[in-house]
Protein backbone atom coordinates (compact mmCIF):
# COMPACT_ATOMS: atom_id res chain seq x y z
CA UNK A 1 0.00 0.00 0.00
CA UNK A 2 1.56 2.68 -0.67
CA UNK A 3 1.47 5.71 2.01
CA UNK A 4 -0.87 8.60 1.83
CA UNK A 5 1.84 11.19 2.77
CA UNK A 6 5.47 10.50 1.75
CA UNK A 7 8.51 12.74 2.60
CA UNK A 8 12.20 11.98 1.54
CA UNK A 9 14.87 14.57 2.74
CA UNK A 10 12.26 17.25 2.68
CA UNK A 11 13.76 20.82 3.26
CA UNK A 12 12.59 23.83 3.66
CA UNK A 13 15.08 27.07 4.29
CA UNK A 14 13.81 30.44 4.71
CA UNK A 15 15.98 33.39 4.47
CA UNK A 16 16.61 35.83 7.40
CA UNK A 17 18.45 38.90 8.38
CA UNK A 18 20.45 36.64 11.00
CA UNK A 19 21.15 34.57 8.04
CA UNK A 20 18.86 30.93 6.82
CA UNK A 21 16.54 29.99 9.18
CA UNK A 22 16.26 25.62 8.61
CA UNK A 23 12.77 25.27 9.27
CA UNK A 24 12.88 21.05 7.48
CA UNK A 25 16.02 19.21 7.53
CA UNK A 26 16.43 16.53 5.42
CA UNK A 27 12.79 14.83 7.20
CA UNK A 28 12.28 11.56 5.67
CA UNK A 29 8.63 10.64 6.80
CA UNK A 30 5.53 8.04 5.85
CA UNK A 31 2.13 8.59 6.93
CA UNK A 32 -0.45 5.74 5.71
CA UNK A 33 -4.06 5.50 5.25
CA UNK A 34 -6.32 5.92 8.18
CA UNK A 35 -3.45 6.36 10.60
CA UNK A 36 -3.54 9.28 13.09
CA UNK A 37 0.18 11.32 13.20
CA UNK A 38 1.08 13.55 15.56
CA UNK A 39 3.39 15.91 15.31
CA UNK A 40 4.93 16.98 18.56
CA UNK A 41 7.69 19.72 19.39
CA UNK A 42 8.39 22.92 20.48
CA UNK A 43 8.12 25.97 18.81
CA UNK A 44 10.22 26.65 15.32
CA UNK A 45 10.87 22.66 15.17
CA UNK A 46 9.00 22.98 11.91
CA UNK A 47 5.38 20.83 12.58
CA UNK A 48 3.56 23.54 11.48
CA UNK A 49 5.66 24.12 8.61
CA UNK A 50 5.56 20.57 7.94
CA UNK A 51 1.82 20.80 7.45
CA UNK A 52 1.80 23.47 5.26
CA UNK A 53 4.41 21.99 2.93
CA UNK A 54 1.69 19.31 2.19
CA UNK A 55 -0.98 21.54 1.57
CA UNK A 56 1.25 23.47 -1.04
CA UNK A 57 0.91 26.56 1.49
CA UNK A 58 4.81 26.64 1.22
CA UNK A 59 6.98 25.21 -1.34
CA UNK A 60 9.83 22.92 0.05
CA UNK A 61 13.71 24.16 -0.65
CA UNK A 62 15.00 20.47 -1.07
CA UNK A 63 14.08 16.85 -1.79
CA UNK A 64 10.89 15.66 -1.83
CA UNK A 65 7.10 15.09 -0.65
CA UNK A 66 4.16 13.17 -2.31
CA UNK A 67 0.34 13.61 -1.29
CA UNK A 68 -1.36 10.47 -2.12
CA UNK A 69 1.35 9.45 -4.72
CA UNK A 70 0.94 13.93 -6.06
CA UNK A 71 2.89 16.84 -5.85
CA UNK A 72 1.15 19.06 -3.29
CA UNK A 73 0.20 21.91 -6.02
CA UNK A 74 -1.56 18.71 -7.61
CA UNK A 75 -2.92 17.63 -4.41
CA UNK A 76 -4.67 21.10 -3.61
CA UNK A 77 -5.90 21.57 -7.01
CA UNK A 78 -7.15 17.82 -6.66
CA UNK A 79 -8.88 18.95 -2.83
CA UNK A 80 -7.62 15.82 -1.26
CA UNK A 81 -7.09 17.32 1.87
CA UNK A 82 -8.79 19.45 4.34
CA UNK A 83 -6.97 21.66 6.42
CA UNK A 84 -7.55 22.72 10.04
CA UNK A 85 -5.96 26.16 10.99
CA UNK A 86 -5.04 27.34 14.29
CA UNK A 87 -7.79 29.45 14.58
CA UNK A 88 -11.59 28.76 13.43
CA UNK A 89 -11.26 31.35 10.67
CA UNK A 90 -14.90 31.46 10.24
CA UNK A 91 -16.38 34.07 8.09
CA UNK A 92 -17.77 36.06 10.24
CA UNK A 93 -20.93 37.31 7.78
CA UNK A 94 -21.67 33.88 7.16
CA UNK A 95 -23.78 31.23 9.78
CA UNK A 96 -22.37 28.20 10.55
CA UNK A 97 -24.27 26.21 7.63
CA UNK A 98 -23.03 28.62 4.92
CA UNK A 99 -19.33 28.56 6.52
CA UNK A 100 -19.65 25.14 6.00
CA UNK A 101 -20.88 25.62 2.57
CA UNK A 102 -18.33 27.53 1.61
CA UNK A 103 -15.80 24.93 0.20
CA UNK A 104 -18.65 23.18 -1.59
CA UNK A 105 -19.62 26.54 -3.35
CA UNK A 106 -16.29 26.63 -4.50
CA UNK A 107 -16.09 23.14 -5.89
CA UNK A 108 -19.60 23.68 -7.67
CA UNK A 109 -21.49 21.22 -5.50
CA UNK A 110 -25.53 20.68 -6.60
CA UNK A 111 -27.60 22.38 -3.76
CA UNK A 112 -28.80 18.90 -3.09
CA UNK A 113 -25.81 17.34 -2.10
CA UNK A 114 -24.73 20.53 -0.47
CA UNK A 115 -27.69 20.24 1.86
CA UNK A 116 -26.79 16.86 2.61
CA UNK A 117 -23.37 17.10 3.15
CA UNK A 118 -23.90 20.08 5.40
CA UNK A 119 -26.30 17.97 7.67
CA UNK A 120 -24.09 14.93 7.95
CA UNK A 121 -20.94 17.00 8.77
CA UNK A 122 -22.62 18.96 11.28
CA UNK A 123 -23.63 16.17 12.81
CA UNK A 124 -20.69 14.29 12.87
CA UNK A 125 -19.35 17.83 14.27
CA UNK A 126 -22.49 17.61 17.37
CA UNK A 127 -23.64 20.46 15.77
CA UNK A 128 -26.85 20.47 14.59
CA UNK A 129 -29.50 22.42 15.49
CA UNK A 130 -26.90 25.74 15.24
CA UNK A 131 -26.83 26.01 11.59
CA UNK A 132 -28.40 29.32 11.57
CA UNK A 133 -25.81 30.73 14.05
CA UNK A 134 -23.04 33.44 13.35
CA UNK A 135 -19.72 32.53 14.31
CA UNK A 136 -20.29 35.36 17.06
CA UNK A 137 -22.97 33.60 18.50
CA UNK A 138 -20.88 30.44 19.39
CA UNK A 139 -17.97 29.41 22.16
CA UNK A 140 -14.58 29.15 21.18
CA UNK A 141 -14.67 25.32 20.94
CA UNK A 142 -18.06 25.81 18.84
CA UNK A 143 -16.00 27.48 16.37
CA UNK A 144 -13.47 25.38 16.23
CA UNK A 145 -15.83 22.74 15.94
CA UNK A 146 -17.66 24.47 13.24
CA UNK A 147 -14.23 24.84 11.21
CA UNK A 148 -13.70 20.73 11.12
CA UNK A 149 -16.96 20.22 9.89
CA UNK A 150 -15.97 22.87 7.36
CA UNK A 151 -12.76 21.05 6.55
CA UNK A 152 -14.63 17.43 6.74
CA UNK A 153 -17.29 18.71 4.43
CA UNK A 154 -15.84 17.93 0.81
CA UNK A 155 -15.27 14.37 1.89
CA UNK A 156 -11.21 14.47 1.64
CA UNK A 157 -9.73 11.71 3.13
CA UNK A 158 -6.95 12.97 4.69
CA UNK A 159 -7.52 16.05 7.54
CA UNK A 160 -4.36 18.22 8.32
CA UNK A 161 -4.97 19.80 11.73
CA UNK A 162 -2.64 22.50 12.68
CA UNK A 163 -2.89 23.00 16.57
CA UNK A 164 -6.55 23.45 16.20
CA UNK A 165 -7.18 23.18 20.10
CA UNK A 166 -4.55 24.94 20.96
CA UNK A 167 -6.33 28.40 21.65
CA UNK A 168 -9.22 26.42 24.03
CA UNK A 169 -9.17 25.48 27.66
CA UNK A 170 -8.16 21.69 28.94
CA UNK A 171 -11.89 21.03 30.00
CA UNK A 172 -13.11 21.80 26.16
CA UNK A 173 -9.77 20.51 24.83
CA UNK A 174 -10.70 16.86 26.29
CA UNK A 175 -14.03 16.99 25.23
CA UNK A 176 -12.96 17.94 21.58
CA UNK A 177 -10.37 15.00 21.79
CA UNK A 178 -12.92 12.50 22.51
CA UNK A 179 -15.20 13.75 19.63
CA UNK A 180 -11.96 13.53 16.99
CA UNK A 181 -10.68 10.03 18.19
CA UNK A 182 -14.96 8.62 17.83
CA UNK A 183 -14.50 11.18 14.31
CA UNK A 184 -11.60 9.59 13.24
CA UNK A 185 -12.99 5.86 14.32
CA UNK A 186 -16.11 6.28 12.65
CA UNK A 187 -14.71 7.65 9.07
CA UNK A 188 -11.10 5.84 9.07
CA UNK A 189 -9.72 9.50 7.40
CA UNK A 190 -6.14 9.46 7.45
CA UNK A 191 -5.51 12.55 10.00
CA UNK A 192 -2.38 14.48 10.15
CA UNK A 193 -2.12 16.70 13.96
CA UNK A 194 0.35 19.25 15.20
CA UNK A 195 0.28 19.81 19.03
CA UNK A 196 1.89 20.99 21.82
CA UNK A 197 0.93 18.91 24.23
CA UNK A 198 2.32 15.07 24.91
CA UNK A 199 -1.47 14.27 26.30
CA UNK A 200 -2.91 14.94 23.35
CA UNK A 201 -0.30 13.51 21.18
CA UNK A 202 -0.14 10.18 23.02
CA UNK A 203 -4.37 9.57 23.81
CA UNK A 204 -5.27 10.74 19.80
CA UNK A 205 -2.41 9.30 18.40
CA UNK A 206 -1.56 5.89 16.02
CA UNK A 207 2.03 7.36 15.56
CA UNK A 208 3.64 10.39 17.20
CA UNK A 209 6.64 12.35 15.44
CA UNK A 210 8.93 14.10 18.08
CA UNK A 211 10.62 16.96 16.16
CA UNK A 212 13.25 19.65 17.72
CA UNK A 213 13.97 22.69 16.40
CA UNK A 214 17.34 24.45 15.11
CA UNK A 215 17.22 22.99 12.23
CA UNK A 216 13.53 21.35 12.82
CA UNK A 217 14.28 17.81 11.74
CA UNK A 218 12.54 14.28 13.17
CA UNK A 219 13.57 12.60 16.79
CA UNK A 220 11.65 9.56 17.26
CA UNK A 221 8.50 7.75 15.27
CA UNK A 222 6.48 6.44 18.15
CA UNK A 223 4.04 3.53 17.21
CA UNK A 224 1.14 3.88 19.74
CA UNK A 225 0.54 0.38 21.84
CA UNK A 226 -2.34 1.64 22.49
CA UNK A 227 -5.77 0.51 21.36
CA UNK A 228 -7.67 1.96 19.08
CA UNK A 229 -10.77 2.49 21.15
CA UNK A 230 -9.86 4.71 23.74
CA UNK A 231 -12.00 5.69 27.03
CA UNK A 232 -10.88 9.24 28.48
CA UNK A 233 -9.02 7.05 31.70
CA UNK A 234 -6.67 5.47 29.21
CA UNK A 235 -4.78 8.43 30.35
CA UNK A 236 -4.65 7.04 33.58
CA UNK A 237 -3.11 3.67 32.50
CA UNK A 238 0.54 2.45 32.82
CA UNK A 239 1.03 2.26 28.56
CA UNK A 240 -0.10 5.85 28.57
CA UNK A 241 2.93 7.17 30.79
CA UNK A 242 5.10 4.80 28.94
CA UNK A 243 4.19 6.53 25.85
CA UNK A 244 4.36 9.70 27.54
CA UNK A 245 8.04 8.90 28.56
CA UNK A 246 9.11 8.21 25.55
CA UNK A 247 8.14 11.41 23.47
CA UNK A 248 10.01 13.40 26.58
CA UNK A 249 12.87 11.44 26.53
CA UNK A 250 12.97 12.40 22.80
CA UNK A 251 12.03 16.27 23.50
CA UNK A 252 15.19 15.94 25.77
CA UNK A 253 17.51 14.24 22.98
CA UNK A 254 16.56 17.56 21.02
CA UNK A 255 17.30 19.81 23.42
CA UNK A 256 13.64 20.96 24.08
CA UNK A 257 13.81 21.54 27.15
CA UNK A 258 17.59 23.95 27.37
CA UNK A 259 17.09 26.97 28.83
CA UNK A 260 16.82 29.34 25.43
CA UNK B 1 -43.35 63.25 37.75
CA UNK B 2 -43.45 64.59 34.24
CA UNK B 3 -40.83 67.14 35.07
CA UNK B 4 -38.90 63.86 36.37
CA UNK B 5 -39.30 61.94 33.05
CA UNK B 6 -38.44 64.25 31.11
CA UNK B 7 -35.63 65.29 33.06
CA UNK B 8 -33.97 61.58 32.84
CA UNK B 9 -35.05 61.28 29.20
CA UNK B 10 -32.97 63.99 28.22
CA UNK B 11 -29.92 63.69 30.63
CA UNK B 12 -29.67 60.18 29.16
CA UNK B 13 -30.01 60.80 25.16
CA UNK B 14 -28.30 63.35 23.21
CA UNK B 15 -31.50 65.89 23.08
CA UNK B 16 -29.72 67.85 25.64
CA UNK B 17 -26.29 68.08 24.64
CA UNK B 18 -27.62 68.91 21.07
CA UNK B 19 -29.98 71.98 22.45
CA UNK B 20 -27.89 72.98 24.23
CA UNK B 21 -24.73 73.51 21.56
CA UNK B 22 -28.01 74.79 19.32
CA UNK B 23 -28.71 77.58 21.83
CA UNK B 24 -24.91 78.61 22.11
CA UNK B 25 -25.01 78.64 18.89
CA UNK B 26 -27.68 80.44 18.09
CA UNK B 27 -26.93 83.39 20.86
CA UNK B 28 -23.31 84.00 18.76
CA UNK B 29 -25.11 84.32 16.17
CA UNK B 30 -27.53 86.72 17.13
CA UNK B 31 -24.57 88.95 18.71
CA UNK B 32 -22.55 88.84 15.63
CA UNK B 33 -25.72 90.01 13.71
CA UNK B 34 -26.65 92.76 15.85
CA UNK B 35 -22.73 93.72 15.88
CA UNK B 36 -21.62 93.19 12.43
CA UNK B 37 -24.68 95.19 10.75
CA UNK B 38 -24.74 98.27 13.66
CA UNK B 39 -22.54 100.29 10.77
CA UNK B 40 -25.16 100.12 8.24
CA UNK B 41 -27.82 100.27 10.52
CA UNK B 42 -26.15 103.87 11.85
CA UNK B 43 -26.10 105.14 8.52
CA UNK B 44 -29.63 104.41 7.51
CA UNK B 45 -30.80 106.32 10.41
CA UNK B 46 -28.59 108.92 9.78
CA UNK B 47 -29.65 109.70 5.95
CA UNK B 48 -32.78 109.12 7.51
CA UNK B 49 -32.88 111.77 10.38
CA UNK B 50 -33.62 109.54 12.81
CA UNK B 51 -31.79 111.00 15.16
CA UNK B 52 -33.35 109.08 18.52
CA UNK B 53 -34.01 105.20 18.73
CA UNK B 54 -34.59 102.72 21.84
CA UNK B 55 -31.71 100.12 22.50
CA UNK B 56 -34.69 97.62 21.65
CA UNK B 57 -35.57 99.44 18.34
CA UNK B 58 -32.48 99.48 17.34
CA UNK B 59 -31.56 95.90 17.81
CA UNK B 60 -34.84 95.02 15.90
CA UNK B 61 -34.25 97.44 13.06
CA UNK B 62 -30.39 95.32 12.91
CA UNK B 63 -32.10 92.10 12.51
CA UNK B 64 -34.41 92.76 9.87
CA UNK B 65 -32.10 94.32 6.76
CA UNK B 66 -32.89 94.07 3.77
CA UNK B 67 -29.63 93.31 2.86
CA UNK B 68 -27.82 92.53 6.00
CA UNK B 69 -24.10 91.67 6.60
CA UNK B 70 -24.93 88.64 8.62
CA UNK B 71 -28.82 87.77 8.49
CA UNK B 72 -30.30 86.71 11.19
CA UNK B 73 -31.58 82.95 11.51
CA UNK B 74 -35.17 83.76 11.93
CA UNK B 75 -34.87 85.84 8.38
CA UNK B 76 -33.14 82.64 7.00
CA UNK B 77 -35.89 80.61 8.13
CA UNK B 78 -38.53 82.65 6.34
CA UNK B 79 -36.60 83.14 3.38
CA UNK B 80 -36.31 78.69 3.56
CA UNK B 81 -39.91 78.66 4.59
CA UNK B 82 -41.09 81.22 1.03
CA UNK B 83 -38.96 78.97 -1.47
CA UNK B 84 -39.75 75.46 -0.16
CA UNK B 85 -43.15 74.75 2.32
CA UNK B 86 -44.82 78.22 1.22
CA UNK B 87 -44.55 77.05 -2.50
CA UNK B 88 -46.43 74.31 -1.79
CA UNK B 89 -49.22 76.61 -0.61
CA UNK B 90 -49.25 78.94 -3.35
CA UNK B 91 -49.24 76.20 -6.07
CA UNK B 92 -52.09 74.48 -4.14
CA UNK B 93 -54.35 77.53 -5.09
CA UNK B 94 -53.00 77.62 -8.37
CA UNK B 95 -53.78 73.91 -9.10
CA UNK B 96 -57.32 74.41 -6.83
CA UNK B 97 -58.77 77.43 -9.82
CA UNK B 98 -59.18 74.89 -12.37
CA UNK B 99 -62.11 72.96 -11.62
CA UNK B 100 -61.87 70.12 -13.56
CA UNK B 101 -58.85 68.64 -11.74
CA UNK B 102 -59.36 65.71 -9.20
CA UNK B 103 -57.69 65.54 -6.00
CA UNK B 104 -54.72 63.27 -7.29
CA UNK B 105 -53.60 65.39 -10.08
CA UNK B 106 -54.14 68.54 -8.45
CA UNK B 107 -51.71 67.16 -5.59
CA UNK B 108 -49.29 66.11 -8.85
CA UNK B 109 -49.31 70.04 -9.94
CA UNK B 110 -48.43 70.95 -7.15
CA UNK B 111 -45.22 68.83 -6.48
CA UNK B 112 -44.72 69.17 -9.93
CA UNK B 113 -45.23 73.52 -9.80
CA UNK B 114 -43.67 73.59 -6.21
CA UNK B 115 -40.23 71.56 -7.69
CA UNK B 116 -40.17 73.63 -11.38
CA UNK B 117 -40.76 76.85 -9.67
CA UNK B 118 -37.58 78.82 -10.27
CA UNK B 119 -38.06 80.88 -6.98
CA UNK B 120 -38.31 77.27 -5.70
CA UNK B 121 -35.30 75.93 -3.53
CA UNK B 122 -36.51 72.81 -4.08
CA UNK B 123 -36.36 73.25 -7.73
CA UNK B 124 -32.30 74.21 -7.43
CA UNK B 125 -31.63 71.75 -4.93
CA UNK B 126 -32.95 69.32 -7.03
CA UNK B 127 -30.89 70.21 -9.92
CA UNK B 128 -27.90 69.88 -7.81
CA UNK B 129 -29.00 66.61 -5.79
CA UNK B 130 -29.21 65.06 -9.49
CA UNK B 131 -25.63 66.19 -10.39
CA UNK B 132 -24.17 64.89 -7.07
CA UNK B 133 -25.97 61.06 -7.12
CA UNK B 134 -25.07 60.88 -10.96
CA UNK B 135 -21.41 61.97 -10.02
CA UNK B 136 -21.22 59.96 -6.57
CA UNK B 137 -22.37 56.81 -8.54
CA UNK B 138 -19.93 57.23 -11.49
CA UNK B 139 -17.39 57.90 -8.75
CA UNK B 140 -18.72 55.00 -6.47
CA UNK B 141 -18.51 52.15 -9.97
CA UNK B 142 -15.09 54.03 -10.70
CA UNK B 143 -13.41 53.76 -7.12
CA UNK B 144 -14.74 50.01 -6.88
CA UNK B 145 -12.98 49.23 -10.39
CA UNK B 146 -9.74 51.02 -10.03
CA UNK B 147 -9.57 49.34 -6.14
CA UNK B 148 -9.91 46.28 -7.65
CA UNK B 149 -7.31 46.63 -10.70
CA UNK B 150 -4.81 47.83 -8.09
CA UNK B 151 -5.60 44.83 -5.71
CA UNK B 152 -4.95 42.41 -8.29
CA UNK B 153 -2.56 43.52 -10.69
CA UNK B 154 0.82 44.61 -9.24
CA UNK B 155 1.38 46.32 -12.51
CA UNK B 156 -1.60 48.92 -11.93
CA UNK B 157 -0.95 48.96 -7.93
CA UNK B 158 2.63 50.70 -8.69
CA UNK B 159 0.86 52.67 -12.09
CA UNK B 160 -2.20 54.04 -10.52
CA UNK B 161 -1.91 54.67 -7.56
CA UNK B 162 0.44 57.91 -7.21
CA UNK B 163 -1.89 59.41 -9.76
CA UNK B 164 -4.99 58.52 -8.28
CA UNK B 165 -3.12 60.61 -5.10
CA UNK B 166 -2.08 63.34 -7.53
CA UNK B 167 -5.39 63.89 -9.24
CA UNK B 168 -6.72 65.33 -5.57
CA UNK B 169 -3.60 67.95 -5.42
CA UNK B 170 -5.03 69.97 -8.49
CA UNK B 171 -7.74 72.43 -6.42
CA UNK B 172 -11.08 71.18 -8.23
CA UNK B 173 -11.80 75.19 -8.46
CA UNK B 174 -9.47 75.20 -11.23
CA UNK B 175 -10.15 72.49 -13.08
CA UNK B 176 -13.61 72.65 -12.96
CA UNK B 177 -14.39 75.45 -15.37
CA UNK B 178 -12.04 73.10 -17.90
CA UNK B 179 -13.92 70.07 -17.76
CA UNK B 180 -17.07 71.95 -18.41
CA UNK B 181 -15.58 73.87 -21.34
CA UNK B 182 -14.15 70.91 -22.92
CA UNK B 183 -17.00 68.76 -22.67
CA UNK B 184 -19.10 71.27 -23.99
CA UNK B 185 -16.85 71.57 -27.08
CA UNK B 186 -17.11 68.11 -27.55
CA UNK B 187 -21.17 68.43 -27.52
CA UNK B 188 -21.56 67.00 -24.05
CA UNK B 189 -23.70 69.50 -22.05
CA UNK B 190 -26.40 69.17 -19.41
CA UNK B 191 -25.86 67.24 -15.76
CA UNK B 192 -23.31 65.53 -16.77
CA UNK B 193 -20.54 67.83 -16.78
CA UNK B 194 -21.27 68.98 -13.23
CA UNK B 195 -21.79 65.14 -12.33
CA UNK B 196 -18.25 64.44 -13.93
CA UNK B 197 -16.60 66.99 -11.77
CA UNK B 198 -18.51 65.33 -8.61
CA UNK B 199 -17.10 62.00 -9.60
CA UNK B 200 -13.57 63.61 -10.05
CA UNK B 201 -13.72 64.45 -5.95
CA UNK B 202 -15.76 60.95 -5.00
CA UNK B 203 -13.84 58.55 -6.66
CA UNK B 204 -10.59 58.70 -4.23
CA UNK B 205 -12.31 58.36 -1.54
CA UNK B 206 -14.03 55.37 -2.72
CA UNK B 207 -10.46 54.09 -4.84
CA UNK B 208 -8.54 54.12 -1.26
CA UNK B 209 -11.01 52.75 1.10
CA UNK B 210 -11.54 49.79 -0.75
CA UNK B 211 -8.32 48.94 -1.42
CA UNK B 212 -7.71 49.20 1.98
CA UNK B 213 -10.91 47.36 2.59
CA UNK B 214 -9.94 44.29 -0.31
CA UNK B 215 -6.98 43.47 1.09
CA UNK B 216 -8.59 43.63 4.89
CA UNK B 217 -8.64 39.78 4.84
CA UNK B 218 -6.63 37.82 7.04
CA UNK B 219 -3.59 35.75 5.40
CA UNK B 220 -5.31 32.75 7.85
CA UNK B 221 -8.77 33.26 5.43
CA UNK B 222 -6.55 33.58 2.73
CA UNK B 223 -4.86 30.39 3.40
CA UNK B 224 -8.14 28.68 3.84
CA UNK B 225 -9.40 29.72 0.12
CA UNK B 226 -6.06 28.64 -1.27
CA UNK B 227 -6.17 25.27 0.31
CA UNK B 228 -9.46 25.04 -1.45
CA UNK B 229 -7.61 25.85 -4.67
CA UNK B 230 -10.55 28.79 -5.22
CA UNK B 231 -10.28 30.72 -8.51
CA UNK B 232 -9.39 35.26 -7.99
CA UNK B 233 -12.72 35.55 -8.48
CA UNK B 234 -14.52 33.20 -6.18
CA UNK B 235 -11.44 34.62 -3.35
CA UNK B 236 -12.67 38.04 -4.20
CA UNK B 237 -16.71 37.70 -4.10
CA UNK B 238 -16.79 35.26 -1.42
CA UNK B 239 -14.18 36.85 1.04
CA UNK B 240 -12.37 40.19 -0.29
CA UNK B 241 -16.24 41.90 -0.91
CA UNK B 242 -17.79 41.05 2.29
CA UNK B 243 -14.40 41.99 3.87
CA UNK B 244 -14.53 45.14 2.78
CA UNK B 245 -17.94 46.24 3.46
CA UNK B 246 -16.94 48.57 6.42
CA UNK B 247 -14.33 50.22 4.60
CA UNK B 248 -17.18 50.46 1.67
CA UNK B 249 -19.53 52.61 3.62
CA UNK B 250 -17.16 54.55 5.51
CA UNK B 251 -15.56 55.74 2.53
CA UNK B 252 -19.14 56.23 0.98
CA UNK B 253 -20.15 59.05 3.75
CA UNK B 254 -16.98 60.89 2.84
CA UNK B 255 -17.73 60.92 -1.07
CA UNK B 256 -21.28 61.44 -1.33
CA UNK B 257 -20.75 65.04 0.57
CA UNK B 258 -17.91 65.80 -1.31
CA UNK B 259 -19.80 64.95 -4.34
CA UNK B 260 -21.96 67.39 -3.29
CA UNK B 261 -19.36 69.80 -2.82
CA UNK B 262 -18.08 69.23 -6.41
CA UNK B 263 -21.69 69.69 -8.01
CA UNK B 264 -21.54 73.05 -5.95
CA UNK B 265 -18.32 74.33 -7.09
CA UNK B 266 -19.27 72.43 -10.35
CA UNK B 267 -21.93 75.47 -10.79
CA UNK B 268 -20.12 78.43 -9.62
CA UNK B 269 -17.24 79.45 -12.16
CA UNK B 270 -19.77 78.07 -15.10
CA UNK B 271 -22.40 80.69 -15.20
CA UNK B 272 -25.18 78.27 -14.21
CA UNK B 273 -28.72 79.33 -13.88
CA UNK B 274 -29.97 76.46 -11.80
CA UNK B 275 -28.66 74.93 -8.66
CA UNK B 276 -27.96 75.78 -5.48
CA UNK B 277 -24.07 76.88 -6.72
CA UNK B 278 -26.37 79.16 -8.87
CA UNK B 279 -28.28 80.78 -6.25
CA UNK B 280 -24.83 81.01 -3.98
CA UNK B 281 -23.91 83.29 -6.77
CA UNK B 282 -26.37 85.33 -7.71
CA UNK B 283 -27.04 86.44 -4.00
CA UNK B 284 -23.40 87.10 -3.46
CA UNK B 285 -23.83 89.11 -6.88
CA UNK B 286 -26.63 90.82 -5.96
CA UNK B 287 -25.60 91.42 -1.93
CA UNK B 288 -28.49 89.09 -1.52
CA UNK B 289 -26.95 87.26 1.93
CA UNK B 290 -30.02 86.01 3.17
CA UNK B 291 -30.56 84.32 -0.31
CA UNK B 292 -27.10 82.75 0.41
CA UNK B 293 -27.61 81.55 3.73
CA UNK B 294 -30.85 80.14 3.19
CA UNK B 295 -28.79 77.92 -0.25
CA UNK B 296 -26.25 77.45 2.81
CA UNK B 297 -28.95 75.59 4.85
CA UNK B 298 -30.42 73.93 2.56
CA UNK B 299 -26.89 72.07 1.03
CA UNK B 300 -25.98 71.44 4.59
CA UNK B 301 -29.55 70.34 5.09
CA UNK B 302 -29.03 67.92 1.85
CA UNK B 303 -25.57 66.35 3.00
CA UNK B 304 -26.93 65.57 6.37
CA UNK B 305 -29.85 63.49 4.23
CA UNK B 306 -27.56 61.83 2.00
CA UNK B 307 -25.02 61.03 4.77
CA UNK B 308 -27.86 59.18 6.79
CA UNK B 309 -29.05 57.77 3.79
CA UNK B 310 -25.67 55.99 3.04
CA UNK B 311 -25.78 55.14 6.81
CA UNK B 312 -29.44 53.54 7.17
CA UNK B 313 -27.69 51.27 4.22
CA UNK B 314 -24.77 50.47 6.33
CA UNK B 315 -27.32 49.06 8.99
CA UNK B 316 -29.29 47.50 6.95
CA UNK B 317 -26.06 45.92 5.35
CA UNK B 318 -24.61 44.98 8.14
CA UNK B 319 -27.84 43.19 10.11
CA UNK B 320 -27.68 40.94 6.32
CA UNK B 321 -24.43 40.04 7.02
CA UNK B 322 -25.30 39.04 10.80
CA UNK B 323 -23.52 41.64 12.54
CA UNK B 324 -24.47 41.69 16.40
CA UNK B 325 -27.36 43.59 17.29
Amino acid sequence: MNPVISAKKLSLTFPSNDGPVHALSEVDLDINAGEFVSFIGPSGCGKTTFLRVVADLETPTGGEVTVNGKSPHEARMNRDYGYVFQAPALLPWRTVERNVALPLEIIGMGKKEKAEHIKRTLEMVNLTGFEKSYPWQLSGGMQQRASIARALAFDADLLLMDEPFGALDEIVRDHLNEQLLKLWNDTKKTIAFVTHSIPEAVYLSTKIVVMSPRPGRVIDVIQSTLPDERPLDIRESKEFFDIAHRVREGLRAGHSYDEE
Amino acid sequence: MFSAIMKSKLMQGKTLPVLIIVSLILIVWYVMAVRLNTPWQLGVYERSDVTEWTTSQFINDTLNQDRPVLPSVHQVAIELWNTTGAKFGSCWGKASDEQSLGIISKTWETIVCASTSRRSLIYHAWITLSATLLGFTIGSVLGISLAIGIVHSRAMDKSMMPWIIASQTIPILAIAPMIIVVLNAVGVSGVLPKALISTYLSFFPIAVGMVKGFRSPETIQLDLMYTYAASKSQVFWKLRWFSAMPYLFTSMKIAISISLVGAIVGELPTGAVAGLGARLLSGSYYGQTVQIWSALFMAAALAAILVSLVGVVERFATAKMGARA
